[in-house]
């Protein structure tokens, strides 16, 4: 059996920590959660010289505080799962705050192993580092590693497992923090070390020197102590002789200390060039977050963005649709009409459909971030976009979340992520959704269309404004009266410049993409199928008419009228020959269709070599193109006929489905804004996903089957309802601006936010907003005599 | 002394202090801003606000008023 062996790895942000993981471990990756918290948690295998590699990826972090979630999450880990190695990855051109988090990792007690990475870079960079005395100076195994050309990870393997088996011949020295505070560590360990429930699950250095720091974390741990009065009035004492002594706080002394000890290991380890030369990222740099290029340079990144995502993905959208319109149609044509086959094509393939047809834009989008963050531009976005955003109470990291928002809601929540302070995140989720996203485009463009085609595009872009400036408000009013607080500390790295690696941007753009499919494909499946069921059930409800006898009827009346047709053919010649002539005028017919619908021509043209063709038949049999011709004018009037019927019944069947009477139902609510029952169905259907809003008043208008980017039919039959206005029109898109976003966006909503209490508000108050901003609008309109 | 807020970009110095004692000042301190560093005020957004420094040979942003607490000379 193999021998087991955990690892951790652990860095800064940009260390390059993350190629070293997907070297190390390849395809054999889990991403999930770390319990109880919204970080990201990736585990890996790999196997070395006999031993099975368990990889855990802790995030990337500066430092092991208990400010921000990641730091605890990253310690925690190293303090209760105990992993066998600490692999910390360090920036081989960025030593000195690198290496401080390697030095809280040695106070941690953990068994280290340094990766030096980039260590082509700082060759290049004329930085030279002896490994082997940094080696010697930390106590630690140094390897000198390239991640994104994979190179040293047998050597960092190597290392990893001398230093498992402790066969790596160093000695370890711990950190000193110098005469004032070392002996304070010692008093304060030394009554740490009587609690023996602690001493086994912890370092005493470490919590001596947490405690001197005010680590609220250890405090909260240590606080269950039966030696914890002791422990604190020492700490106190301790606290006060060294702010007595020496006039600064323990917490910066000991920062102070261990930074002295990196200007030591690096002043003796590490040979710089006297003068730094300017490089090509500093160049890069002085251009793209100039004073005065750098907002043209960012509207500039952005439009490209979504250009990038809405341009790039159109042609795999395409296959995506004609692909599950395929599969509909192959559905439809195996399984026998009926329920079932409604179900299949209507709820699942129609369901599946309408998330993974979305799939490719949200693919694009998550690549075209994934550039711009692995490139290193959106730290610059933050940096440029901080003052503005800061301005209504949000943080320069919130627009990354906004942006995303034009898309789909659903991944701008997880993006959301980024944001370090919870304030800040929910505050960013809660004002999302008025983001005008993808899915409610159709609505704006059917009744922009409708009613105020003259200024279309102002109209739309007036409404993108309303959605962002509430966004702004609402975001301003969060942070005054019900998250109140200062944003998070804005104090952020700006990462060098690099060309990112295709193997990255792509498991990045997979990652996202994989748990939106995950999260919002199974959710959405559920509701297509809950919404089918709701609008299919109950099947036969009592109609107000007799919808079946008129069908008959009509048949009937149809049968009697072509019959004398039918009888008029026998007189030709040769009843074979006649069907022949027959077919052949069809064959005209049916050749005009197809060309129209292809578009091959403009219609006039195809109209006119129909009737040329037609009229060369003709001439031959005069009798028989007359009767072809009754005959084609009878069965198309019936076929219009019965369709009408259909589509009157499968309203009506709508209307009386049981989620139609829940439409009616809830119709009171949504009169003093104008609405009828119709859009309150469609509101409703809203609710399940913005897409079906267009599509369901496509059913209920009797217009059959709807597509959302065909819906001229639609758009004629909306205008001559005399039950809506502009004013309506108008109210009706400033409701679906406001009010709740869809049910999956919801879910993620609940899941980021981790609790109830949160998503029942978001739920109340976009309700509740889009209800009173909706009345003030159609009531004041009304008064004002728009309506 | 002046305070980090106060510099021109192109400005060279040493961080002397970093006062208050909460996130941000422990966040300065694990981000390298500790007595005795040097470091070079590199630009200002386009905005104004926040400033960029360089300092142990990275880039570092912040607010105003976050370089308000550093003093500098």
């Amino acid at each position: 059996m193999a021998k087991k062996l955990t690892i951790a790895l652990a860095g800064n942000p940009n260390s390059g920590k993350t190629s070293i993981f997907n070297n190390l471990t390849g395809a054999r990756q889990h991403v999930g959660n770390w319990p109880g918290v919204t970080v990201e948690k990736k585990e890996g295998k790999c196997k070395y010289n006999g031993y099975e590699i368990k990889v855990i990826d802790l995030p990337g972090t500066y430092s092991l505080t208990a400010y921000s979630i990641e730091e605890v999450v990253a310690r925690d880990f190293v303090i209760k799962e105990r992993p066998d190695v600490v692999v910390d990855i360090v920036d081989a051109s960025n030593l000195q705050r690198n290496l401080y988090l390697t030095t809280q990792f040695k106070e941690l007690g953990a068994k280290v192993v340094i990766a030096l990475n980039m260590s082509d870079l700082a060759e290049k960079n004329r930085i030279n580092i002896d490994v082997k005395k940094m080696s010697q100076l930390l106590g630690a195994m140094v390897v000198p590693t390239v991640g994104h050309k994979n190179k040293g990870m047998k050597e960092l393997l190597d290392a990893v497992v001398k230093t498992a088996e402790n066969k790596t011949g160093l000695e370890d020295h711990p950190i000193v923090y110098g005469k004032e505070v070392d002996p304070e560590v010692e008093k304060i360990q030394g009554i740490i070390s009587k609690d023996s429930n602690l001493v086994i699950q912890y370092s005493p250095r470490w919590l001596a020197i947490k405690l001197l720091e005010d680590d609220r974390e250890v405090i909260k741990v240590l606080e269950a102590s039966p030696v914890w009065q002791d422990i604190r009035s020492a700490v106190t004492k301790s606290q006060n002789h060294i702010k007595g002594h020496i006039g600064d706080d323990a917490e910066t002394l000991i920062a102070d200390q261990r930074y002295g000890f990196i200007a030591g290991l690096t002043a003796e380890a590490v040979q710089k060039p006297e003068l730094e030369r300017l490089s090509v990222s500093d160049k890069i740099d002085k251009v793209i977050t100039n004073r005065v290029l750098g907002l043209p340079i960012f509207l500039l990144f952005m439009y490209g963005l979504l250009k990038f995502t809405f341009s790039g993905s159109e042609f795999m959208v395409g296959w995506f649709e004609s692909f599950f319109g395929w599969l509909g149609t192959a559905a439809a044509a195996v399984i026998p009409e009926g329920i079932f086959q409604s179900f299949i094509v209507d709820g699942i393939i129609g369901g599946v459909g309408g998330v993974l047809g979305f799939f490719p834009l949200v693919l694009f989008l998550f690549l075209g971030i994934a550039i711009l963050e692995d490139s290193g531009y959106m730290a610059r976005g933050v940096f440029v976009m901080d003052r503005i955003m800061h301005l209504f109470g949000l943080h320069g990291k919130s627009f990354l979340p906004l942006l995303i928002g034009m898309g789909c809601t659903v991944p701008a929540l997880m993006a959301s992520r980024t944001l370090e302070s919870r304030k800040d995140r929910l505050i960013t989720m809660l004002v999302n959704g008025f983001i005008i996203c993808g899915a409610k485009v159709p609505i704006y463009a059917l009744f922009i269309g409708a009613f105020f085609f003259k200024s279309g595009a102002t109209v739309f872009f007036l409404f993108y404004i309303i959605g962002i400036a509430f966004a702004v408000l609402m975001a301003k009013l969060f942070r005054v009266f019900l998250l109140p607080g200062e944003a998070a500390p804005f104090v952020m790295e700006l990462p060098p410049y690099r060309v990112p690696t295709i193997k990255g941007l792509l498991i990045h753009m997979w990652e996202r993409g994989w748990m939106y499919l995950r999260k919002a494909g199974t959710v959405i499946v559920a509701v297509a199928i809950i919404i089918w069921l709701g609008f299919t059930f109950p099947q036969e409800p009592e109609y107000s008419k007799d919808y079946e006898a008129m069908t008959a009827q009509i048949e009937k009346t149809y049968a009697l009228q072509v019959a004398p047709i039918a009888a008029g053919f026998g007189t030709g010649a040769d009843k074979i020959e006649e069907n022949k002539i027959f077919a052949k005028f069809a064959g005209v017919d049916s050749h005009f269709s197809a060309s129209v619908e292809e578009g091959e021509l403009e219609y006039a043209a195809l109209e006119k070599e129909r009737e040329v063709s037609f009229a060369k038949f003709k001439k031959p049999y005069p009798l028989q193109a007359g009767l072809y011709t009754q005959h084609k004018a009878l069965t198309s009037a019936k076929d219009e006929q019965l369709a009408e019927i259909e589509n009157a019944m499968a309203a009506e069947q709508m209307e009386k489905s049981y989620a139609g009477r829940v439409g009616h139902a809830i119709a009171p609510f949504f009169k003093p804004l104008g609405f009828d029952w119709r859009s309150s169905i469609a509101l409703l259907a809203g609710f399940a996903a913005k897409e079906v809003v267009v599509a369901t008043y496509g059913t209920l208008y009797s217009m059959g089957e709807t597509d959302p980017e065909e819906v001229k039919p639609l758009r004629e039959a909306i205008q001559k309802d005399p039950s809506w206005t502009p004013l309506r029109a108008f109210t009706f898109m400033i409701f679906c601006l406001l009010y709740i976003p869809c049910f999956v966006a919801t879910v993620v909503f609940h899941k980021e936010a981790g609790s109830w209490k949160w998503t029942g508000f978001l739920i109340l108050y976009t309700t509740a907003l889009a209800w009173v901003v909706s009345f003030i609008v159609y009531q004041g309109g009304m008064a004002l005599g728009l309506g | 002394m002046p305070n980090l807020s106060q510099l021109a970009p192109g400005t060279k110095g040493k961080i002397v202090k970093v006062e208050g004692r909460d996130a941000i000042h422990r966040r300065l301190l694990d981000m390298g801003v500790v007595r005795g560093t040097e470091f070079e005020v590199e630009k200002k957004a386009p905005l104004g606000d926040p400033i960029e420094i360089k300092i142990m040979g990275y880039h570092l942003s912040l607010r105003k008023y976050e370089a308000e607490t550093i003093i500098v000379e």
